[in-house]
C-alpha cells in the first residue's frame, strides 16, 4: 500500500495530468509551444520540489516519492521537464542551493570547466533547454566537485530534438560566470546515475501507457464480428505486454527505493537495462495490436512509443548499463555472485 | 484505467538477513558431497538425509503457526531459507513439495487427527508429499480429471490414474484431487485427500523423462481403499481448495531460479576472459534475475499481509519461465561448447539444464495457461 504522502502524491500528479495533458496540449508542445498552464500547476502544487528538503521551503520527500512522479510523465507524456527540476532541486539542495523563484531548470551534461566562477564547455543535447531559464551542472574540479547553478547563454543554444519531438539543445558556454555553486561529495557520473534512474522510471510509466491504451482498443475494435480482445492470439500477446510493464515497474521501484537506502549501483543499472528489453518488447506488441490506426500521427500512441524509443537510449543505453554490471560481477567472481545479487551491492 | 497488479516493495528484515548468514554457513557444510549434477537440478534433486538436517535445524514449515509445530516466522524469512538453498544447488527435492503446499494444506483444512499424524514427519523432514492432480486426459484442463472416489461405508474406493507425479516413488502420501460426484457444473464434485501410497490397489509406475531420469511416474488406483476420515477439507469442494494452492506454487524463487547456476558459472567463465559482448549479457541477465527477484519477494510479502496475489504470482511464474528457460541457450551461445554429461563442469551443467529446461514453461500450470489468467486479470475474457 502507499504511504499517506505517496498517494496525496500519486492523486495530485494524476489530477493534473489528466487535466492539462491533453492530445492537443503534446501536439502543440511538439510544434514548439510551451505548456504553461500545465507548468504553472505543477509549479503551484510543488512537485517540482519532491527532493528538496523541507528547510530549503521543498517536500522534503523520497526517491521513491520522486519516482511516482517520474512514472506519472511517462504515463502522460508529460511534455515538460518536470524529473529534471526535480533532479535539479535535489542536486542544489546538495550544496545548500534553493531552486530561483519561477525558474524552469535543466541539467547539463559533457565535459565542463569552472575557472574564476566562470564556466566553459558544451552541453549536448540537453534535455528542454530551449524552454530553460536556468541549469545545474556538476563539476569535476580539481580540490572538490561542485555543483553549479547557471542561467542560459540563449544566444550560444542551438535547439534539436528527439523522436518525440521534445527540446534537445546544444549549449555552448565560453566564460560563463555562473549564479552559485558549492562543494557537493558527487562527481559528474552521479547525475548520469540519477538520469537513468530518472529515464527508467519515465519509461516504465510509459510502458503502463501502453498497456493500457492496447487493452483498451482490443476491447474496442471489432474484426470478424467481435471485438479482437476476444480471440486467444490477442490475449496471449497482452498478456506477454502485461508481464513487462509489471517488471519495468518494479524495476523503476527498487532503483528508487535503492537510492533512499543509498546502495543504488545493482538496482539502478538494473532497472535501465531490463526496461530497455521491455520497450522493444512492448512497443512492438502495442503497435501490432493497434493495426495501422497505430501508425497514423491522428492516434496517440506514437506520443508514448516515439518516447519511450528515445528515452531508452539516454543517460546510457540498456547495453550500457549492463555491460556495467557484467563488469562489476566478472571482476568480482562467481564466488560472490549471489551475495550481490541479495545485498545490492555490486 | 490503471494496471492491474499490486506489486508493492518489501524489504527484508533484520532478522531475515541473520537467518539468511545461517543458512549459507549450514551450506558449506551440508553440500560439501553433493555431486554437480544434483547441484544443478535444485529441487529436482532429492537427498532424505539432507531433507532430515534441514528439518533438525528447524527449517521446515519454518512459516507454520507455532500451535502446529512450525516457527511461526514470516514468508519472507522462509524465501531467504529457499532462495540460499535453491543458488547453492541443495538437493531440496524430497521436502520441498510437503513444506511448500502439502503442510499448508493440511493446517489449512485438515483434521486434528491429520494434523497431529501428520505434520510432526513433514517438519522432521522424514516424510514427503507428492501432488495428484494431473491425469493422461486432464492436463492444462485440471477439471478434466476422472479418477473417482466412490464412498462405500467408512471408506472410499479409488479408480483412476494419476499422471507426471513428481517424485511418488520417494514420498509416502499422496494429496489427491478425485472426483466424488457428478454435477452440471464441471468445477464443483471435487474433493481432496490424502492417500498413503503403501495402501492395496496403488501402483507406482516410472517415467523416465528425456534426459533418462526417474523423476515422474504414473501412479494406478485399482479399487483402492482410502478411509473416509483421509478426506481432507469439504467433500465437494476440492477445487476450491486447489486453486488456493496453486497460489502458493506459482511464485516462489523455484519459479526463476532454475537456471541460476548457469549465470554464476558464466560470470566465473568471463572472468577468466576479456569479452565485452558476453559481459554485456550477463549484465542483461542479471538485470532479469534482480527484477524478477524483487517482483517474487513482493509476492512473498503479500503472503505475508494475508492478500491474495494469484495475478501477480501468474506474471512472475511466466517471466520466471521465460528467464530460466532463456540460460541455457544464452550459455551455449556465449560458450559454443556441447553439452556433455561427462564433460567439465560447465558443460555437464548445460547437459542437465539443456535437457530439462523445457519443463519449466509445462510444470505448475502452461505458459499459454499463465497467460490466460492475466489476460483475464487486463479484463480481456
Amino acid at each position: 500500500m502507499l504511504n499517506e504522502t505517496s498517494q496525496l502524491l500519486s492523486d495530485t500528479v494524476e489530477k493534473i495530468f489528466s487535466d492539462h495533458v491533453t492530445k492537443k496540449c503534446i501536439i502543440n508542445s511538439e510544434k514548439g509551444e510551451w505548456p504553461k498552464s500545465l507548468w504553472t500547476e505543477v509549479v503551484d502544487n510543488g512537485l517540482n520540489l519532491v527532493l528538496v528538503p523541507e528547510e530549503l521551503g521543498g517536500v522534503g520527500g523520497t526517491w521513491l516519492e520522486a519516482g511516482i512522479l517520474f512514472k506519472a510523465i511517462g504515463k502522460y507524456q508529460a511534455p515538460i521537464p518536470l524529473a529534471e527540476n526535480i533532479v535539479a532541486g535535489y542536486l542544489l539542495s546538495l550544496g545548500g542551493i534553493s531552486l530561483p523563484e519561477k525558474s524552469i531548470v535543466t541539467i547539463l551534461g559533457g565535459e565542463l570547466t569552472l575557472k574564476d566562477n566562470k564556466i566553459s564547455g558544451i552541453s549536448r543535447r540537453t534535455p528542454f533547454g530551449s524552454s530553460a531559464t536556468h541549469a545545474v551542472a556538476i563539476i569535476n574540479d580539481k580540490s572538490s566537485p561542485k555543483v553549479i547553478l547557471t542561467t542560459i547563454p540563449q544566444d550560444s543554444l542551438s535547439d534539436d530534438k528527439n523522436l518525440a519531438l521534445e527540446s534537445r539543445s546544444n549549449i555552448e558556454f565560453l566564460d560563463h560566470a555562473v549564479m552559485n555553486y558549492s562543494d557537493i561529495s558527487f562527481t559528474s557520473e552521479y547525475i548520469f546515475k540519477i538520469g537513468a534512474l530518472m529515464r527508467s522510471c519515465q519509461i516504465a510509466g510509459g510502458l503502463e501507457s501502453l498497456l493500457v491504451q492496447s487493452v483498451r482498443y482490443a476491447n474496442e475494435r471489432v474484426q470478424f464480428g467481435r471485438p479482437i480482445a476476444k480471440f486467444q492470439a490477442i490475449q496471449q500477446e497482452l498478456a506477454v505486454l502485461a508481464t513487462h510493464v509489471a517488471a519495468s515497474g518494479v524495476a523503476a521501484d527498487y532503483a528508487a527505493m535503492s537510492m533512499d537506502d543509498g546502495c543504488e549501483d545493482l538496482a539502478i543499472a538494473s532497472a535501465k537495462s531490463r526496461v530497455d528489453d521491455a520497450v522493444s518488447i512492448c512497443a512492438s506488441i502495442a503497435h501490432q495490436v493497434h493495426g495501422a490506426i497505430g501508425f497514423t500521427y491522428e492516434h496517440g500512441l506514437h506520443f508514448s512509443t516515439r518516447r519511450l524509443w528515445s528515452w531508452r537510449a539516454e543517460y546510457g543505453s540498456g547495453s550500457f548499463w549492463a555491460k556495467s554490471l557484467g563488469e562489476k560481477a566478472v571482476a568480482s567472481g562467481s564466488k560472490n555472485f549471489w551475495s550481490s545479487i541479495t545485498s545490492g551491492k555490486l | 484505467m490503471n494496471t492491474p497488479f499490486n506489486f508493492h516493495l518489501t524489504k527484508f528484515s533484520n532478522e531475515a538477513e541473520i537467518l539468511r548468514s545461517e543458512v549459507r554457513e549450514f551450506l558449506i557444510d551440508a553440500l560439501k558431497d553433493v555431486p554437480k549434477e544434483t547441484r544443478a537440478e535444485t529441487w529436482y534433486g532429492a537427498d532424505e538425509n539432507f531433507s532430515r538436517k534441514v528439518g533438525k535445524k528447524g527449517w521446515i514449515g519454518l512459516n507454520w503457526p507455532k500451535e502446529f509445530g512450525g516457527a511461526g516466522r514470516s514468508s519472507m524469512e522462509r524465501y531467504v531459507i529457499l532462495e540460499e538453498m535453491l543458488t547453492a544447488g541443495a538437493p531440496v527435492g524430497a521436502h520441498w513439495i510437503s513444506d511448500r503446499q502439502s503442510g499448508p494444506l493440511i493446517i489449512r483444512y485438515g483434521t486434528e487427527k491429520h494434523q497431529k499424524e501428520l505434520l510432526p514427519g513433514i517438519l522432521r523432514g522424514e516424510s514427503y508429499f507428492c501432488i495428484g492432480m494431473s491425469e493422461p486426459d486432464s492436463g492444462s484442463d485440471l477439471a478434466a480429471i476422472r479418477t473417482k472416489a466412490e464412498k462405500n461405508n467408512n471408506i472410499y474406493v479409488v479408480n483412476g490414474t494419476k499422471l507426471w507425479t513428481s517424485g511418488a516413488h520417494r514420498c509416502q502420501y499422496m494429496i489427491a484431487l478425485f472426483r466424488t460426484s457428478q454435477e452440471d457444473d464441471r468445477h464443483a464434485g471435487f474433493s481432496q485427500f490424502i492417500v498413503d501410497l503403501s495402501l492395496p490397489g496403488i501402483t507406482i509406475r516410472p517415467i523416465i523423462d528425456l534426459a533418462g531420469r526417474h523423476h515422474f511416474n504414473e501412479v494406478i488406483f485399482e479399487d483402492a481403499k482410502v478411509p473416509a476420515d483421509m478426506l481432507i477439507g469439504e467433500e465437494g469442494n476440492g477445487w476450491n481448495q486447489v486453486t488456493a494452492e496453486l497460489a502458493l506454487e506459482r511464485s516462489g524463487p523455484e519459479r526463476y531460479l532454475s537456471s541460476y547456476i548457469l549465470l554464476q558459472e558464466l560470470v566465473n567463465e568471463f572472468s577468466k576472459r576479456n569479452d565485452g559482448e558476453g559481459v554485456t549479457e550477463i549484465g542483461r541477465q542479471m538485470a532479469h534475475l534482480t527484477t524478477l527477484r524483487q517482483m517474487s519477494v513482493s509476492v512473498a510479502g503479500m503472503l505475508d499481509e494475508g492478500a491474495n496475489p494469484a495475478l501477480e504470482a501468474s506474471v512472475v511464474k511466466d517471466l520466471g519461465a521465460v528467464f530460466e528457460q532463456e540460460l541455457p541457450n544464452i550459455a551455449h551461445r556465449l560458450m559454443g561448447l556441447e553439452p556433455d554429461s561427462n564433460g567439465s563442469d560447465f558443460q555437464r551443467y548445460l547437459a542437465i539444464l539443456t535437457q530439462i529446461s523445457p519443463s519449466f514453461s509445462l510444470r505448475g500450470g502452461t505458459r499459454e495457461i499463465l497467460r490466460g489468467i492475466i489476460a483475464r486479470g487486463l479484463g480481456l475474457r
